[in-house]
């Protein structure tokens, strides 16, 4: 066991070398370094186990069992990824297929002399020291594994600028897909995206699996909000049972800023999703919302932080899941108010319904609070479903598991209407509907 | 109709009803009526299939069937309807939404094709006039946030929806004001038909002066002790239960 961890370590330590061995003057570029400078923290801190405080609940050793292909090529065409139909016209679509942008499948549809919206290996040809500057800025402090481990093997995934007063009108979907069908493969994307001040942007990432060997996604995004900005940013995952992700979203909030995220978890055999959001201004305002349905002996963990560093700012954290069969969930909400956050308001709230005796869910909120004028306020429920509910639907007529798909449904509702961008949504009330009348 | 037989029920080990006789004939009104905890609610939500009460003894045939046999949901089906002395709040629900949901289901249970969106909407605007029901209920959450006496309406809104052949009113009368009490006994009482019977438990004679019932049974602890016309709710709107307390000790 302990000999298969070091394995995977070894191994993608020997990848590195290998691969900068033929770099040529490549290797001394800024990028490059900070790459390096990935590897070594990884290499320092390896993976980590379950002694680990952050991964306490969370462990990766089935993850890191086995290797994978991070080179693996696909032929995958359109027609099977028809799932999320997104009508042509209305949305930026970027498809990323194991870990690589894939031109022929995308389509970008916003004016692109006045946004930058393309891949990031090809937004580094373009303007090398624009993209090293970004690569890895809000990130450069992580205490995490994963996060070194995808700086350290960065190739591709999106790079977004939209300059300051400018709103992108159309959603910009990223669609990641792990072609899984001949081997266990493995990705990770790192996507940068910069938002001017005053400029208002809906995007979306969709992850994705195909094919039952298993899929290893290590992704991590990146979002700077510039003063004023209005940023809504949508993760959905919808995976197979093979399927292992442990993604980060690392946003720095500017003053008057507004950022509204909204993880949904819909299948996927292991995941672990960090959102960190710094309110590194007055007066944002930063949305957290996620939902979670893991069923089977799937396994969702939910690690989010919001770190007030100025004055009178606001964050607003709703997370909901409802757990089945032998699934475990996991909820740990970090709020920090530094001492100078004085006149912070932070809410945060976990509910989740349990409906096997076998699903465990764990909830842990930490409040760190420095400053003493502020208002704070955090709470966790698990229960079952509301039995009086469910007998009033019935003596209506209503069968138990309608009943119950109702009831479920509208658990989900205050979730899901925050998804801004229509088809995401609809797509997510479709797969909702069918996952609740499954069982 | 309903034909009640020293039904027996408990809930955590204690038995609440001892022994209950009841026949309910179509076209009948019955009251009935009791001191607080004699039993009536529980009475009413045994008969529509509440699980949490064990029944220990006797049956209940509902229109040739053994009603206890049947689930919540079916017994909806066959025509039974309560409307719940505390209306449960369903947060995320509209009651629009629901309630179409409900004539769907009864209706595929009928084996009938389910109403379109049109059909359903011309019925249940018509309902909501029955009842002075206001539209904007219709589309927030079922019961959430509603006032006591817009929860009272809605079931009877839900009733006049579903038709049922048998409705039982739970003190629907309680936290309704004059004229709310008349709007909803007179959508109660358009509903009545030589097919159709309904049981109404409450506290006050002013509901029995809009729906006039054929009988009026006393419930006190557990069992009917005593049955009259309707000219017995007045008299103990007049004396109180302490005389029929007493008739009950004196027997033992
Ligand atoms: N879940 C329960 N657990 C224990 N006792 C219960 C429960 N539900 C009802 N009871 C008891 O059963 C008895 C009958 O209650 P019920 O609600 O049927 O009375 P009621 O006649 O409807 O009274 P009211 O006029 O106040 O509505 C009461 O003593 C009540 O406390
Ligand atoms: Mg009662």
């Amino acid at each position: 066991m302990s000999t298969e961890t070091i394995d995977l370590k070894t191994r993608l330590i020997t990848d590195f070398h290998a691969r900068e061995a033929v770099l040529n003057g490549e290797a001394s570029s800024e990028f490059h370094q900070k790459k390096r400078a990935g590897l070594a923290r990884f290499e320092q801190l390896g993976f980590p186990s379950i002694k680990h405080e952050e991964w306490k609940y969370s462990n990766v050793r089935d993850l890191i069992s086995v290797s994978y292909d991070f080179n693996a090529e696909s032929s995958i065409g359109l027609a099977e990824l028809e799932d999320l139909k997104v009508p042509a016209q209305e949305a930026n679509i970027l498809y990323f297929v194991n870990g690589r942008y894939n031109a022929g499948l995308s389509t970008i549809i916003s004016p692109v002399e006045k946004i930058t919206i393309s891949s990031l290996a090809e937004a580094y040809k373009n303007d090398p020291s624009k993209v090293a500057s970004f690569f890895n800025e809000l990130t450069k402090d992580a205490d995490d594994a994963f996060t070194a481990l995808n700086t350290a093997f960065t190739q591709d995934g999106v790079f977004i600028h939209i300059p300051d007063n400018q709103s992108v009108e159309h959603p910009i979907i990223l669609r990641f897909v792990s072609d899984a069908r001949e081997q266990n493969v493995g990705s990770q994307p790192r996507n940068i995206i910069s938002v001017g001040k005053n400029a208002h942007v809906k995007l979306a990432e969709a992850f994705r699996t195909l094919g039952d060997q298993r899929s290893f996604t290590n992704a991590v995004t990146e979002i700077h909000v510039a003063e004023e900005a209005n940023v809504q940013y949508y993760k959905v995952q919808n995976e197979s049972e093979n399927a292992y992700h442990i993604g980060t979203t690392q946003v720095r909030m500017l003053d008057r800023s507004h950022f509204y995220a909204g993880t949904v978890t819909l299948n996927g055999k292991f995941t672990r999703n960090n959102l960190n959001i710094v309110l590194d201004g007055e007066h944002c305002d930063a949305h957290m919302y996620g939902l979670y349905f893991p069923d089977g002996s799937q396994h969702v963990d939910n690690h989010t932080v919001a770190d007030h560093q100025k004055p009178n700012s606001e964050s607003n954290e709703l997370y909901k899941g409802i757990l089945r069969d032998k699934s475990k969930g996991v909820f740990n909400g970090k709020i920090f108010v530094r001492p100078d956050a004085q006149k912070t308001n932070a809410f945060q709230s976990c509910k989740n319904i349990v409906l096997s005796p076998d699903a465990t869910m764990n909830t842990k909120p930490q409040l760190e609070i420095f400053a003493d004028d502020v208002k704070c306020s955090h709470g966790t429920t698990t229960g079952q479903i509301d039995e009086e509910a469910l007998f009033y639907m019935r003596s209506r007529g209503i069968s138990r598991p309608e009943a119950m798909s109702l009831l479920m449904f509208a658990f989900c509702a205050d979730v899901v209407s925050q998804i801004k961008i229509d088809s995401v949504r609809e797509y997510l009330e479709n797969v909702i509907t069918r996952k609740l009348a499954s069982k | 109709m309903l034909s009640i037989n020293d039904l027996r029920a408990s809930i955590e080990g204690k038995e609440i009803l001892k022994g209950i006789n009841l026949e309910v004939k179509p076209g009948e009104v019955h009251a009935i009526m009791g001191p607080n905890g004699s039993g009536k609610s529980t009475l009413a939500s045994v008969l529509a299939g509440r699980e949490e009460y064990e029944v220990t003894g006797g049956n209940v045939v509902f229109e040739g069937k053994d009603l206890l046999e049947l689930a919540p949901e079916e017994r909806a089906a066959e025509g039974i309807f309560l409307a719940f002395q505390y209306p449960v709040e369903i947060p995320g629900v509209t009651t629009i939404n629901f309630l179409k949901t409900a004539v769907n289901e009864i209706r595929k249970y009928k084996g009938e094709a389910p109403l379109d969106a049109a059909q359903f909407l011309k019925m249940v605007r018509e309902k909501a006039k029955l009842v002075s029901m206001n539209d904007s209920l219709l589309k927030r959450a079922l019961n959430e946030g509603f006032s006591g006496g817009e929860k009272k309406r809605n079931e009877v809104f839900q009733m006049a929806v579903l038709e049922p052949r048998l409705a039982i009113l739970d003190e629907t009368d309680s936290g309704l004001d004059i004229d709310a009490l008349r709007i909803v006994a007179e959508g109660v009482n358009t509903l009545r038909s030589p097919e159709r019977a309904t049981i109404v438990v409450t506290h006050y004679q002013r509901l029995l002066d809009y729906i006039v019932p054929d009988y009026v049974h006393v419930l006190y602890k557990g069992r009917i002790v005593k049955s009259g016309p309707k000219e017995l709710a007045l008299e103990l709107e007049e004396k109180g239960y302490d005389w029929i307390k007493a008739e009950v000790e004196a027997v033992g």
